[in-house]
């Protein structure tokens, strides 16, 4: 049997004789491996795009609502009937490790007076922790304290959209609104967040301490209750352990018996994001497959080529035969050649792929991935092509018979 | 017929045909001859004559449909493809009309090339094609590519290939076919010496009667049979 380096050696030397046809016939698998590396980076980078914005929503939040009121059958959704309170409230974020921090929430709308202005949004009476745990800042001013929960002081925070509407060019700071007639003084102005997935403008609305919203706007049937909570967990792999220790402690104060079902409902904003994900994780898959296509196309060509090489040089194989030449030792020598077309190819794919993903990152502002698994994969995946396409013509020339290849013109 | 000790080539009721559509061709109709070591012989007849395909055969290059064809005591005539590649290799050195020498691949090469199949170590190869490259007198060429070599370089260089791996037997086919005279009697002259000082036996094929008498030995095939098989003391 010949040695692979011998082999290699004759390779080579037939690929050089024909400089042209290589170069041609790499650069099929140059543009399909190119195409693979640099469609797999932007896929992956759009991945990561995705779940960035998810993660910077917050996607390590969870939401705690009260338990749903029955009226005379009719349920009447998350939150209707107030079973959270604040010492719930306290109790979680005191007892479970996987939190980070919570905040309470009682909300309601309700017209806001500045002046001669007026305008009606969504009032959430809150607690600071809910700058925290939604990553919001305040543009201007500054925010409220625990004080201020602490002793239900009529301070308030503006939306971008309520501060625009209500104050214009005016600084809202310092200044007096009236929410359902109750004066409120401006502490901040809160930065611009844009609006949800579901197109809902998230800077309408405004902000007051929890107990003020409790005492002053919406009164609750039993005071210190609250309709839902906002808890942080500490990261993304403490969701689901905060929401067993949320669910248990909360079975625990509400005194719920083994088989009774819970007085509160416990949501994650994950499943939106996987969802997100797959989306992203498709497209990568379908840009993938297309540029696979051109990949294939690629080993076409040096299947073609092979072949001819086989009919050009059935003399030479013709006289390896007749000095003792195995059938593999001629299977060899040609799958030999077509790995080697296809892994230079594929090295100077990858080699334009990379080069190419960076360039689009830069220009299209995507956090494009070049993987050290993708550039295995399209490098596996060219040799594989080499060898797939190269067997038949090498199978081919190992069966010709020595006896006419010698006489072959 | 018996087995005798020295008989390097032995074959019985020899047979190949070759079907075309429905009929059949007997190139080789049931030959039996043997051929000892150390023998120089020639085999002529005219196109047809069945000369090649038993060159072909005792070449190992293919197969007899039936007979049998001892070779150094073996039969091969039933060997697989990959056996008879071997045995090719370690016994038989072709020479052919045309050369067939690999293009742009130096001489040296060209000479190591059945060594690159068998496994000889890089220093062996290059030992081994370096001395077969002196014997036929091309060792000032040993870079050279076939295409900036003569006719009768060429064919030397084929030869040194044959020896390089000291098979039993040469087979050579009309090898100066496409040489002019005074080339030709060169060549003739290497198989001459090579027979008598390095005792290879020589099988040759030709149409020439005065490159025919070199070999001690002469049989004529007509028709797929031998008509007659002499021996000679012209040398």
């Amino acid at each position: 049997m010949i040695s692979v380096p011998n082999t290699l050696k004759i390779s080579l030397r037939a690929l050089r004789v024909n400089k042209m046809r290589s170069s041609l016939t790499m650069l099929g698998i140059v543009i399909g491996v190119a195409a693979v590396i640099a469609m797999l980076a932007i896929g992956s980078g759009a991945r990561q795009r995705v779940s960035d914005e998810i993660a910077s929503m917050g996607s390590n939040l969870i939401i705690v609502f009260s338990g749903s009121t029955s009226s005379g059958g009719a349920r009447m959704g998350s939150g209707t009937d107030p079973t959270l309170s604040m010492d719930d409230v306290e109790a979680i974020r005191r007892e479970c490790p996987a939190v980070e921090d919570v905040a309470a929430i009682h909300s309601g709308s309700a017209q806001v007076i500045y002046g001669n202005q007026n305008w009606s949004t969504g009032i959430m009476g809150t607690m600071p922790s809910i700058l925290q745990i939604n990553a919001w800042e305040v543009a201007e001013g500054k925010p409220f304290t625990p004080q201020d929960v602490k002793y239900a002081t009529k301070v308030c925070m503006l939306g971008k959209t309520v501060a625009d509407e209500l104050f214009g060019a005016l600084d809202p700071v310092g200044k007096i609104v009236r929410i359902k007639k109750v004066p409120f003084r401006v502490l901040g102005v809160l930065g611009k967040k844009g609006q949800t997935m579901t197109g809902q403008d998230q800077d309408d609305v405004v902000y007051v301490p929890i107990t003020t919203a409790q005492k002053k706007l919406f009164g609750t049937a039993i005071p210190g209750m609250i309709r839902f909570m906002m808890v942080k967990a500490r990261s993304v792999d403490d969701l689901d352990p905060a929401q067993q220790q949320i669910t248990d402690l909360l079975r625990q104060r509400h005194r719920i018996g083994p088989d009774q079902d819970d007085d509160f409902t416990v949501k994650n904003l994950t499943q939106m994001m996987q969802v997100a994900v797959k989306l992203a994780d498709i497209m990568t898959l379908l840009l993938g497959a297309i540029a696979s296509i051109s990949l294939l196309v690629g080993g076409i060509g040096i299947m073609n080529i092979m072949l001819v090489s086989v009919t050009e040089r059935t003399r030479e194989i013709g006289i390896r035969i007749a000095v003792g030449a195995k059938t593999w030792d001629i299977r060899l020598q040609f799958i030999i050649e077509a790995v080697t077309l296809s892994l230079i190819g594929g090295s100077l794919g990858i080699f334009i792929g990379q080069t190419g993903s960076i360039l689009v990152a830069r220009f299209a502002n995507l956090p494009i991935i070049v993987s050290p698994l993708s550039i295995m994969l399209a490098f596996g995946f060219s040799a594989g092509v080499g060898i797939f396409f190269g067997f038949y013509p090498a199978y081919k020339a190992s069966l010709l018979n020595p006896i006419d290849a010698l006489r072959y013109e | 017929m018996e087995n005798h000790a020295s008989a390097l080539i032995q074959v019985r009721n020899l047979t190949r045909t070759y079907s075309l559509g429905e009929t059949s061709i007997h190139a080789l109709d049931t030959i039996s001859l043997s051929i000892d070591k150390g023998e120089f012989v020639s085999i002529m007849g005219p196109s047809g004559s069945g000369k090649s395909t038993f060159m072909n055969i005792v070449g190992c290059l293919d197969t007899p449909t039936s007979g049998s064809y001892f070779l150094e005591g073996v039969d091969v005539s039933r060997l697989r493809r990959d056996e008879l590649a071997e045995i090719r290799n370690k016994k038989i050195g072709f020479v052919f009309q045309g050369f067939n020498l690999l293009p742009r691949t130096p001489a040296i090469e060209n000479v190591e090339l059945p060594m690159l199949y068998n496994g000889t170590s890089a220093r062996e190869r290059r030992e081994k094609a370096l001395e077969a490259l002196r014997i036929v007198g091309l060792d000032d060429r040993i870079d050279h590519h076939p295409n900036q070599l003569s006719g009768g370089q060429q064919q030397r260089l084929a030869i040194a290939r044959a020896i390089s791996n000291s098979p039993s037997i040469i087979m050579a086919d009309e090898p100066t076919g496409n040489l002019d005279t005074k080339t030709s009697a060169e060549i003739m002259e290497l198989f001459v010496r090579l027979n008598a000082e390095s005792h290879i036996t020589m099988v040759l094929v030709t149409h020439e009667p005065d490159i025919a008498a070199h070999a001690r030995r002469l049989i004529r095939f007509l028709d797929g049979e031998i008509i007659s098989d002499e021996r000679n003391n012209v040398t």
